[in-house]
């Protein structure tokens, strides 16, 4: 989206179309109404505590285990999603077969479907009583309750990202490399990895970015599943909701904002890969 | 003209037109049949397992004691007045959102300034963060400690743990909505037209009507749709900052919550399934608008 902006200079300052008043008046005045003011509030609490208090609260062995689960089993996810979100573009962009339109049409289900509902539906079908958790329970499998079950949700609510970054690009990339590159002898597997990958990575590694701050930040979904046992499937977002519900709203914050700073850092550091590929391919 | 369509027919009298075959048409064997229909397999198998089968669940839990059961779960009171609240929460998110949207790609499209940027990457901001820190926020603003607290309590204005913070909840993390589907489309469109009839004398609102409108109302519309969806189903940052009174600041997803949590599953699902039908009619609409916008 940042790469969209064409900056050109207006020499000589002029603002021709009529309402920019207005236009940023009103801009400025929602987001900061409606996200800056009240994101403020987070660092004003966190300023409250002092420095000690916040790394005791931080680094605790609660805390840790937090951020581990969440990040550990949202990176799996968002790999799953990477492969299975490009395989589900790709049988969308290139093949027809009947029935594709609702397959299309069901993409975006996890994005519309609430996520408790998604949350209880998932615990039940993966529960040692349920139609797959059953059958996994017979293979000595246990998923729900389990780190299994939690990214299987982060699976859930992050294919829609990785799919609907990818399709676009696959859609418009021009047949006549692969073509030239079959002309010229190469074998599929080659095709695939040295002709149409580079060319979609960069929107592969953004829905991948998408989906993987969609599983740090996921509660709904994953609550149910993970059966938050202590140290072992509690996830960040569900120690910060704990806290709350103590009244510990410092600590609350404080674990909030550390978890806000890792995915910034992360969603920094997918931003600056994806700048150098591009960079590396335009050169 | 002619001559060349000649060549071509006594081409496909001669042996001419199979070597040409081979040129043109691209390879079709047997093994590129077979991954054609692996990979469809695969696909059809994951979206069963990961999207479909969590519906169906859904829909046997709900109706596994019966239709009267289930009318009952579903007209119950509270099931009601959830209904209510959702809803309101998605048209004051919809209607917030689309005000927003449209000023703001239209700023951002429209007009050259410093920190365009940086605007841009603050609207994305709900993107990244938790639903949980969302609520929190809006907690640590407008609860009893939060800085406005004191100032709301005096004027006996309650907004955490009430229907404002609800609304507030879910403006907060559908912003970016209609704003991502109506810039790239703006900014496609450029600004010639609008500087064109600006410099004859049109006023802001006739040039938005007239100009930038019909190239936007589609997207307008799909954007809408979407940030109804995600305003429907958003569970964690309502969660936190309604306080979960019943029939009071109750949502149909925290009411899903609140009855398994009481071990009243055939409800929950009963109640699960109204979603799961809005979701699937929103589904159907967003296709529609997408086919009508290509």
């Amino acid at each position: 989206m940042e790469q969209q902006i064409v900056k050109v200079k207006n020499n000589r300052g002029i603002k021709v179309i009529p309402g920019f008043g207005i236009s940023m008046f009103v801009t400025l005045g929602m987001l900061g109404c409606f996200v800056l003011v009240p994101l403020a509030s987070l660092f004003l609490s966190v300023d409250a505590l002092s420095f000690w208090e916040f790394r005791e609260i931080v680094t605790s062995r609660q805390a840790v285990s937090g951020y581990a689960v969440s990040l550990s089993c949202a990176f799996l996810a968002a790999m799953i999603n990477a492969v299975f979100g490009m395989l589900l573009a790709w049988v969308l962009v290139r093949y027809e077969f009947p029935g594709k339109r609702l397959m299309d049409g069901l993409i975006e289900l996890p994005f519309a479907l609430p996520t408790s509902v998604a949350g209880i539906s998932l615990t039940y079908l993966y529960s040692d009583q349920g139609w797959i958790g059953g059958l996994a329970a017979k293979m000595g499998i246990k998923i729900a309750y389990t780190r299994i079950g939690i990214t299987i949700a982060m699976v859930f609510v992050g294919i829609p990202f990785v799919v609907r970054a990818v399709q676009p690009v696959l859609e418009k990339l021009d047949r006549q490399y692969e073509e030239a590159a079959v002309m010229l002898g190469a074998g599929r597997i080659y095709i695939f990895f040295r002709v149409i990958l580079p060319e979609v990575f960069p929107a592969l590694l953004a829905g991948f970015g998408l989906a993987f701050a969609r599983g740090i930040g996921e509660y709904g979904s994953v609550v149910f599943i993970a059966g938050n046992i202590p140290y072992k499937t509690q996830i960040a977002p569900l120690l910060i909701m704990m806290k709350l519900e103590q009244y510990k709203y410092a600590d609350a914050a404080a674990i909030a904002l550390v978890l806000l700073i890792l995915s910034f850092l992360l969603m920094l550091a997918i931003n600056s890969i994806q700048i150098y590929m591009q960079r590396f391919y335009k050169s | 003209m002619k001559n060349v369509k000649r060549t071509y027919e006594q081409d496909m009298e001669g042996d001419g037109i199979h070597s040409l075959q081979k040129v043109i048409e691209p390879r079709r064997n047997e093994g590129s049949c077979t991954v054609k229909y692996f990979l469809i397999g695969v696909s059809v198998l994951f979206l069963f397992i990961m999207l479909f089968l969590p519906l169906m669940v859904v829909a046997a839990n709900a109706l596994k004691e019966g239709w009267r059961v289930y009318k009952e779960n579903v007209l119950d009171e509270y099931t009601v007045k959830a209904l209510k609240l959702t809803l309101l929460a998605a048209v004051t998110a919809v209607t917030t959102n689309t005000v927003f949207g449209i000023f703001a790609s239209f700023l951002l499209s429209k007009y050259n300034f410093r920190g365009r940027q940086l605007l841009a990457s603050l609207i994305d901001l709900p993107f990244s963060i938790s639903p949980v820190i969302a609520g929190l926020v809006f907690i640590l603003t407008f609860g009893n400690i939060g800085w406005m607290g004191g100032f709301l309590k005096a004027n006996h204005i309650k907004i955490v743990f009430a229907v404002p913070g609800v609304l507030l909840g879910t403006i907060f993390v559908t912003l970016p909505f209609v704003f991502r589907e109506l810039f790239p489309v703006m900014n496609a469109a450029g600004k010639d037209e609008e500087e064109a009839a600006a410099l004859m004398g049109a006023g802001g609102f006739t040039i938005f009507r007239k100009i930038t409108f019909p190239h936007i109302k589609w997207a307008l519309l799909y954007g809408m749709v979407l940030c109804t969806a995600r305003a429907m189903g958003e569970f964690g940052a309502v969660s936190v900052i309604s306080g979960h009174l019943r029939g009071k600041t109750n949502t149909l997803p925290l009411q899903v919550e609140i009855l398994y949590n009481e071990f009243n599953t055939t409800a929950a699902f009963s109640v699960s399934s109204i979603l799961v039908i809005l979701a699937v009619l929103i589904l159907i609409v967003k296709s529609f608008v997408e086919r009508k916008r290509k």
